[in-house]
């Protein structure tokens, strides 16, 4: 009898740390991330935009994949940590890019935690509304206080200093793209360890039933508002390292383009598996250097076509899914009602 | 006899509507208590002023002894007052296991860890699965909550329920829309829950309330209408005076 109940205790031990197992694929993955820095030496600025970017699109992932919180100003965190670093690194506070970096993700972490209590207050269009609008008033302040930011100049005169104090930024971008890789894989350990800990299950739980996560003790908004906190130490730390990879930053960093193009990042490569953002961001990217190469105007149109079709396709095929996965069900249960009757129909 | 629960001349107005009208009850513990009344008499409106979703115009909720009336929903549960829905609140992705796994490890105060692997503590395992084979869910522990049969999401809406530890429980109409062929195994669970636990139990089908209860209290227009052991409110004139003119009117 206890044996076959320490074989039960153990097989849930099993199922239940099994999807925190690394698999095969995931393995592959990296190594063919971490090889694109010797097999597409020509490429790295666009690498480096895409690390930034999945980094980001990460951050919108904690949020919206695993905890449910929609968010259209996810921007308002990437800004604040760009021109965190931007200004660390210009009047010299903290001259070395990593540290900076960390300040900067604190910086922009802070301004999340301080926000979350206005964006967990109402329901989702009321979010939308919220987020939006912390944006837009992030880009006006920017704006206004020109004297600090520079304006609609952006942010001159940046100047960043050799990785820890070592490996200057070089001209290919080589040191940046290895870079900001390093940092997207070291910050996605983490989300990855985060989303498969108690507490991770606990926003799925949320975002599944909010209802019945409060019913069995869960503090609800002090979990989201952890969860947003963290995802905007996420956007910050994006947001600084599109700055110290490129010496400069603007008013665009607040825009909704971006938080909507963040959107569609995640929309191209799905939610709540933490890989979306980085596969997202890296067709997102390339769909649009290849489509702006032969239409610089209109590749915008593209893009949203080929949105309208992934939401579509994706539509239909989880439909037809359900379907087969109900039908099957039924055919099961007629089955073992004829087995409770002894074979007969 | 300790009581467990105290509901002290609670109320609730909503505007000019009186839905909970100077309720006074005592749940003693290892309670089996039933709590009955025609629609709209308001059970369920008493069930979330016990629970905090909503809070009351006046009156006080003891629980063990402890004030509880303003706390927020998630308090209650960890100082040992849980419930069930009338209608089922699952999570429709997750399985039974990380169901019951969530509110043990909640319960435990694990929740804020977000740096252990789940399921890395065998304590909280031998747990998860007393519960699940006490409400026969080993066998679809791994599937969706989603895709499984109705009178299997009732039974996991009790054991994510008892997987809290409550000291008291409040059901609300467990056996609702079960269907015939699978109400025996809710009913087994309900009656098998454990005796130091004290049932609340809010029901519509007279069956199950006596063949469960052993004291009932009848709510009508909100006010407690009636009180006593299943044979005094059975015989209870003023009680028949309203459950069959209620269908009068129906």
């Amino acid at each position: 009898m206890s044996e076959l109940v320490n074989e039960s205790v153990k097989e849930i031990r099993r199922d239940l740390t099994y999807l925190a197992h690394w698999r095969t694929w995931e393995y592959v993955f990296w190594i063919v991330a971490f090889a694109s820095i010797f097999v597409l030496p020509g490429h790295y600025l666009i690498l480096t935009e895409i690390a930034w970017l999945a980094l980001f699109a990460l951050s919108l992932d904690l949020l919206l994949g695993y905890a449910g919180v929609i968010s259209l100003g996810h921007a308002a965190y990437f800004g604040f940590g760009a021109y965190a670093a931007g200004l660390l690194a210009k009047h010299g506070i903290i001259a070395e890019p990593v540290l900076a970096l960390l300040a900067a993700g604190f910086a922009a972490m802070l301004l999340g935690f301080a926000t979350s209590f206005l964006v967990m207050r109402g329901s989702d269009l009321t979010r939308l509304m919220v987020t939006l609008g912390i944006s837009l008033v992030l880009r006006e302040l920017a704006n206004r206080y020109s004297n600090i930011t520079g304006g609609f100049d952006g942010l001159q005169g940046v100047i960043i200093n050799p990785l820890l104090g070592r490996f200057e930024f070089d001209i290919y971008g080589k040191v940046s793209y290895i870079y900001c890789l390093v940092v997207l894989f070291v910050m996605f350990l983490i989300a990855r360890r985060i989303v498969h800990s108690p507490f991770g299950l606990s926003l799925r739980a949320i975002r599944n039933n909010p209802l019945r996560a409060s019913a069995v003790g869960i503090p609800v908004n002090l979990r989201l508002i952890a969860i947003y906190t963290i995802a905007a130490f996420y956007a910050g730390v994006a947001g600084a390292l599109s700055t110290q990879t490129t010496a400069f930053t603007s008013l665009d960093v607040f825009s909704f383009d971006r938080s909507a193009d963040l959107l569609l990042v995640l929309i191209i490569g799905g939610t709540g598996y933490l890989y979306g953002g980085i596969i997202g961001a890296v067709l997102f990217k390339v769909l649009q250097d290849v489509i702006s190469s032969f239409t610089p105007q209109y590749w915008q149109f593209w893009i949203g076509l080929i949105l309208v079709l992934i939401v579509l396709a994706g539509r239909e095929r989880m439909s037809r899914w359900f379907d087969m996965t109900r039908r099957t069900a039924l055919v099961t249960l007629g089955l073992q009602r004829i087995l409770q009757r002894g074979g007969k129909l | 006899m300790t009581v467990a629960l105290e509901i002290k001349s609670v109320e609730k107005r909503f505007g000019g509507l009186i839905a909970t009208n100077n309720v006074t009850m005592n749940l003693q513990r290892g309670a089996r208590h039933a709590l009955i009344g025609p629609n709209g008499a308001g059970k369920t409106t008493l069930v979330n002023l016990l629970t905090g979703v909503l809070q009351p115009s006046g009156g006080q909720i003891i629980l063990n002894g402890e004030d509880i009336t303003r706390l927020p929903v998630h308090t209650r549960v960890l100082r040992g007052l849980s419930r069930t829905f009338q209608i089922n609140q699952l999570y429709a992705d997750l399985s039974p296991l990380e169901t019951i796994g969530l509110a043990v490890s909640e319960r435990m105060r694990h929740g804020r860890d977000a740096w252990r692997v789940l399921g890395s503590r065998t304590e909280i395992n031998g747990e998860i699965y007393a519960t699940l084979e006490q409400f026969k869910l080993t066998d679809v522990m791994h599937e969706r909550t989603a895709t499984l049969p109705y009178g299997r999401q009732r039974m996991l809406e009790i054991a994510v329920a008892i997987a809290t530890k409550p000291s008291v429980l409040l059901l609300d109409e467990p056996a609702a829309g079960v269907p015939e062929s699978e109400r025996h195994d809710i009913l087994a669970a309900v009656a098998s829950l454990p005796d130091d636990v004290s049932v609340l139990l809010i029901e519509h089908d007279m069956d199950l309330v006596f063949t469960f209860a052993k004291y009932i209290s009848v709510l009508v227009n909100g006010t407690l209408f009636a009180e006593g052991t299943p044979d005094e409110v059975a015989n209870d004139p003023r009680v028949k005076a309203v459950y069959l003119g209620g269908l009068d009117h129906d």
